[in-house]
């Protein structure tokens, strides 16, 4: 059994946030973190692995600067690192991205009782697309938003947390999960593995690596090849201040009703 | 020369600030007001491989070098200096059994202090023994397979939570410092007692007590290295415990400076934030050039420690500079706060109370001088 995780090096939103002439953010400016729900999706894998003491590889997408992430999921106790990253690539949106991923997985070796790990949703995008888009692609079934996870064999028992309940899931590897920040609490790294983290396996797979790779559609990869481009970026202008009615008579009520008549919201 | 931090160094830097930030930031100034032992963070940092982390990986420890352990105090320190003290008063222990422990006394309380999650303490100083450790009181006599400790040992950090101690006793009274031993003690020994829990200006969660030994049974094979080798062993371990000390006092002002920064800018007088001044600034920017000669020359002590190379003189240097740099940076800090910076809804006062002692333990600031003038070849 071998564990996947994709992750993704998002900008850090406590810093300065910079948008370039094409609508894209200016990545390189940017202080950068590890998307947080991919920290739980590690987490989630690293729990497997301390259960089972299967092998937990971590896969992202990005520049070569990518690998000190790499490296830090490595002292949390990631085993292997799967670095893709090309010229070719830059820009994809979440289609192209799955594609990309979704190839890299199938190029290193998926089998029967792998599992793989995704978080929900990077905090950039917001989409929450990726990860359910490599399930796709992968023939695999897949389970968004998992808040808990209980192995049994070769099945998992998983709770999806939905907005007004939950659901219990079971399903056969190899599957998806996408994972939500109430599944865990991530580990921090510890100084062990610190101390061997620029010891493990890195592995970076170039465009020459998976172009060849059916999954991979040359004319649907990148900025110019994702089918979703972006217009414009911006910061919104800050809410203005709210409106307070005081009053407990009838015309106040009648008045705030009319507001939000006016405002279509009732 | 490089400057930089090895990547496995900034990974450790990296953490710490993240588990300072998440884990000892939020309980500091609470641990401060009960007085209370952050055990949970301690059992945290056991787990991390932070406690033991210099100690060979073979014993249970993370086999990281003393620059390492330095930065992790450093980091603790910035929040809470009772936290790194702790931690640097547990290494205290646990390297001295490294260095000098036979494999036996290795394979045995070394994972102990690591894996087990047992603290460790180091027990030197006497009532009137501090500066000058050749007068110490307590003895050790040889009765048969183990030795008979009478005396008493105070103003032991970590005195009422450890349980493995580097007890120090004179096993030839007539012999001055070359009469001292070193003992491993477990607190389960029979005749062995916890005295007075010291009430202290500071590092309130930095638990400190006195030892009593009487007719302490300590069995002959925890004998620390040779008899009369005691004083050899205390005054390494003290070198290699100023760098910790060191990188506590870096973190205390390092902490008190970003407050002091945070504040000044947040705090509007005469029409303007205060960071805007001239005397604020200029008094950040002393402080910062202290913090940075401070990391430098703690630093340069931690690796030539881990190089093997001698650093008696740089170490005392960095506790010198570092521990008078923490008392001065958190003094100027809170009176830049002002009125605030008295009251204890900042954490200005506390870190002023804990700085202080960083001038006097292990080893006084006059004591480092000593030291420094005795390597200069005067």
């Amino acid at each position: 059994m071998k564990l996947f995780v994709t992750v993704k090096q998002v900008p850090d939103t406590s810093g300065k946030v910079s948008v370039k002439p094409d609508g894209t953010l200016d990545r390189a400016s940017m202080q950068t973190v590890i998307n947080p729900d991919d920290l739980n999706a590690v987490e989630a894998a690293l729990q497997l692995k301390d259960a089972c003491g299967c092998k937990v590889v971590a896969f992202t997408m990005g520049p070569p600067p990518a690998e000190g992430m790499l490296r830090e999921l490595m002292a949390m106790g990631v085993d292997e690192g799967v670095l893709i990253t090309a010229r070719e690539f830059g820009g994809s949106d979440t289609y192209a991205t799955s594609q990309i991923l979704a190839a890299a997985i199938d190029t290193y070796g998926l089998e029967a009782d792998d599992i793989v790990f995704s978080g929900r949703q990077a905090i950039d995008g917001d989409t929450a697309q990726v990860g359910p888009q490599i399930a796709e692609k992968l023939h695999l079934p897949q389970v968004s938003y998992v808040g808990a996870i209980e192995k049994n064999g070769d099945a998992l028992t998983v709770r999806r947390l939905l907005e007004d309940g939950y659901m219990t899931v079971k399903v056969r590897t190899p599957c998806l999960l996408t994972c939500v920040k109430e599944l865990n609490t991530p580990r921090y790294m510890n100084i062990r593995e610190i101390l061997c983290a620029y010891e493990k396996p890195l592995t970076v797979y170039d465009y020459d690596a998976l172009k060849d790779h059916p999954l991979i559609d040359a004319e649907t990869i990148g900025l110019k090849g994702s089918p979703t481009n972006i217009y414009k970026s911006f910061t919104p202008p800050p809410k203005g201040a709210g409106r307070i009615l005081e009053g407990s008579d009838r015309s106040t009520t009648d008045e705030l009703a009319g507001i939000l008549a006016a405002k279509h919201l009732i | 020369m490089d400057f930089n931090l090895s990547r496995e160094h900034l990974l450790i830097r990296k953490m710490m600030a993240q588990f300072t930030e998440n884990e000892v930031k939020p309980i500091a100034a609470e641990t401060d007001r009960t007085h209370e032992y952050p055990r949970e963070t301690m059992e945290k940092l056991f787990d991390l491989g932070v406690l033991g982390i210099n100690v060979p990986r073979e014993y249970g420890g993370a086999g990281a070098d003393a620059l390492a352990n330095a930065i992790c105090i450093e980091e603790l320190s910035k929040q809470c200096a009772s936290t790194g003290d702790i931690v640097a008063a547990y290494a205290l222990c646990a390297d001295p059994i490294a260095a000098y422990g036979t494999e036996e006394q290795k394979r045995k309380y070394l994972p102990m202090l690591t894996t087990g999650h047992k603290m460790g303490a180091f027990a030197l100083t006497e009532p009137n023994a501090g500066s000058d450790a050749s007068k110490g009181q307590t003895e050790a006599k040889l009765e048969g397979d183990h030795y008979v400790l009478n005396g008493s040992k105070i103003f032991i950090t970590n005195g009422y939570v450890a349980e493995v101690f580097v007890v120090f006793a004179m096993t030839d009274k007539s012999k001055g410092t070359k009469g001292i031993s070193a003992f491993i003690v477990e607190n389960t020994f029979p005749g062995f007692s916890v005295g007075k829990h010291e009430e202290k200006m500071g590092l309130h969660g930095s638990p400190t007590a006195e030892i009593v030994f009487q007719d302490c049974i300590v069995p002959k094979e925890n004998l620390l290295g040779q008899e009369g080798k005691g004083f050899r062993i205390a005054m390494a371990t003290l070198d290699g415990g100023r760098i910790g000390i060191a990188a506590q006092a870096l973190g205390i002002a390092e902490g008190a400076l970003q407050e002091a920064i945070q504040y000044t800018k947040s705090r509007i007088q005469f029409g303007k934030p205060i960071s805007k001044f001239q005397n604020t600034q200029f008094t950040l920017a002393d402080m910062e050039l202290g913090c940075e000669a401070g990391r430098l020359l703690t630093y340069q002590a931690a690796v030539l420690k881990s190089q093997g190379r001698p650093f008696t003189k740089e170490a005392a240097m960095a506790k010198l500079f570092c521990s008078e740099h923490a008392m001065k940076t958190t003094t100027k800090a809170l009176q830049l706060f002002g009125g605030y910076g008295y009251t204890n809804d900042y954490p200005i006062e506390r870190m002023m109370r804990d700085a202080k002692i960083t001038e006097i333990y292990e080893g006084t600031s006059e004591i480092q001088r000593v030291v420094i003038s005795a390597n200069m070849g005067l």
